[in-house]
């Protein structure tokens, strides 16, 4: 779509630009090429000349167990958060929509806890879920020694992955709840009349109408759980035990800022980058075309 | 609605309740927690009723990890995003909308990429930049033998080198190089009549009159949805911040979470981590409940 009115100074148009150009190209493009100029050659930590190295540091990263871990680690935390988030949130909005008494009310709660900082959240969930105090010590005052996510990479695992979900129920919900609320009611009224009971309406009418939505959730979801879990793991976990939730951002991160690898890092976030575009343009060609009934 | 189902009924109420408790009791936990003292949060099973140092353990908590000039911080940095958003986003919608010139559609293309990569995955050569903002110029005369030309015929040596590190402009304006708010106006920037422009120019308005006196006042709602998104969205950053500010004084109220964790070894202090804990939620809880309207509004207008 295209204005048919403009106004004909150009030099007023571009100039209005132009901050965010130097934005973008300050914080934006320059940083993006120097972590593709960074992966290829090996940096020193603070300055003073590099080595180009061709493609050695993608060749040792994908190389080393730790790396090939860390991925292991994120795809199952986003596959395990993603699912949990996105099916509490698709029961809760699709009750909410039905409009009993109290659904205005649960419509403006279950929001809230996405506006909280991940790691604020990741310290509540740290003292709910430690193993000494709050509440799996009840648990394992039952059973001596079931939970511990400071020693079991699996505990440690599930608990990041609850702080997550619980956080992006609530983002969930909102999207969810306006794809229900977008349906025409004479549509399911028409249903209804023709003798569909609620389950039937949900499945055949109201599931595949709000598939776009779905899909558009499933990878903002998965791209979120790759860049918003690093607060989270950062106050709950530390990457530990045993590097068990040493996720990929978080691994960037230790990687560049505590062992000063800067080519190691930039490898890493070249990588991820390269994962992430993947995810948007599939978001983009693939869903946005191949889903959408209306 | 439609037809009388009092067991499904039931198994909604139900369900969403359940739903209800599992959204609000880590709040709830986290404030009960806060009033306990020491030994009392330690209980296994910890008590459910409030304990009675609530007061104590907040002044705790906020003396420990220095949370006012923190949190006054939090709110500078998450105002100036929020502030730099609205109105950078706004020129740049209104320059690809409302202009033709050349090579529009290739910024058009430059400013959309942006969407694709966050902060998180270029954080380390980002960090470089901001250490000293003026590199990718200095290195960019340098490739192309300006800054030797210059040398050469002024015999001033190029050295350009300002440090954004532990500046309130190093925390804000990285977080503000994306695109997110600059479709949410180019959408709407569509919708406004064009008739409406015709008039404008007609009774002799410029470009900038009409941006200033017309597009703006109709943007507002726009506006409000998306400062309050952008504002819940840089007050919860926490990687960047944790990188830009070495320095104490600059430090936000989230980084400062950190210094929070019970230590290892001695009773842990939960009862402190959890009041400051809470007074780190508070404030964008309450934007979420005053403002739920443009929080949702904005929410699923800048995302789609």
């Amino acid at each position: 779509m295209e204005k048919r009115v403009t106004f004909s100074r150009r030099t007023i148009g571009i100039l209005f630009a132009v901050p965010q150009l130097l934005l973008i190209f300050t914080f934006f493009y320059w940083p993006a090429g120097q972590a593709v100029y960074w992966s290829l050659t090996l940096q020193q930590p603070w300055g003073g000349g590099n080595i180009w190295v061709g493609l050695d540091n993608f060749r040792s990263i994908l190389s080393s167990a730790d790396y090939w871990n860390s991925i292991a680690a994120s795809l199952v935390f986003a596959a395990i958060s993603t699912g949990l988030a996105m099916f509490v949130a698709l029961v809760l909005a699709a009750l909410t929509d039905r409009q009993l008494t109290g659904s205005r009310f649960y419509r403006v709660v279950l929001i809230w806890p996405y506006g909280i900082a991940a790691p604020a959240l990741a310290l509540a969930f740290r003292f709910i879920l430690a193993p000494e105090a709050g509440f799996m010590a009840v648990v394992n005052q039952a059973w001596p020694g079931f939970w511990d996510p400071g020693l079991d990479g699996v505990d440690a695992m599930a608990s990041i992955i609850a702080a997550f979900s619980w956080k992006y129920v609530g983002y969930n919900f909102i999207f969810f709840l306006a794809a229900f609320q977008a349906i025409p009611r004479s549509l399911i009224e028409a249903a209804a009349m023709d003798g569909s009971g609620v389950i039937r309406r949900f499945r055949d009418i109201q599931f595949p109408l709000i598939t776009p939505t779905i899909f558009f959730l499933l990878v903002i979801n998965i791209t979120e759980s790759f860049q918003d879990s690093f607060g989270i793991v950062d106050i709950m976990t530390s990457g530990g035990p045993a590097n068990a939730t040493n996720l990929m951002v978080y691994k960037i991160y230790s990687d560049g800022f505590k062992g000063l690898d800067y080519s190691g890092a930039a490898a890493q976030s070249i990588i991820l980058m390269l994962l992430i575009i993947v995810l948007t343009i599939f978001q983009f060609r693939f869903i946005e075309r191949r889903v959408h009934y209306r | 609605m439609v037809e009388r189902t009092p067991i499904l009924n039931f198994v909604t109420h139900l369900v969403l309740f359940i739903g209800f408790v599992l959204a609000v009791a880590p709040f709830v936990i986290v404030a009960i927690a806060a009033s306990h003292n020491l030994k009392d949060v330690n209980d296994v099973p910890m008590p459910l009723l409030p304990g009675s140092d609530f007061w104590l353990n907040i002044k705790t908590a906020w003396t420990t990890a220095d949370l006012g000039p923190k949190l006054l911080n939090s709110f500078i940095m998450a105002a100036g995003v929020a502030a730099g958003k609205v109105i950078i986003s706004a020129l740049t919608a209104f320059s690809i909308v409302y202009f033709r010139y050349p090579g529009r559609t290739f910024i058009f293309w430059l400013i959309f990429v942006t969407l694709m990569l966050p902060l998180e995955v270029r954080i380390v050569p980002t960090y470089a930049v901001v250490a000293n903002v003026l590199s990718p110029y200095q290195t960019i005369l340098d490739v192309t033998g300006l800054s030797w030309l210059i040398e050469k015929i002024s015999g001033v040596r190029i050295a350009l080198s300002f440090g954004l590190l532990n500046s309130y402009t190093g925390l804000i304006l990285p977080l503000i190089a994306t695109a997110t708010g600059t479709f949410l106006y180019r959408q709407f920037f569509l919708t406004v009549p064009d008739e409406l422009t015709e008039a404008a120019r007609m009774d002799g308005a410029g470009a900038l009159r009409f941006f200033i006196d017309i597009l703006l006042p109709l943007s507002r709602t726009n506006m409000a949805a998306l400062g309050t998104i952008m504002f819940l969205w840089a007050w919860n950053q926490y990687l960047w911040p944790l990188l830009v500010t070495t320095d104490q004084s600059h430090a936000t109220a989230v980084t400062e979470l950190k210094q929070l964790i019970p230590n290892i070894g001695g009773i842990p202090e939960w009862n402190i981590a959890m009041a400051g804990t809470l007074i780190v939620m508070l404030p964008p809880l309450i934007v979420v409940v005053a403002m739920q309207r443009w929080f949702v509004r904005g929410l699923i207008a800048t995302e789609k």
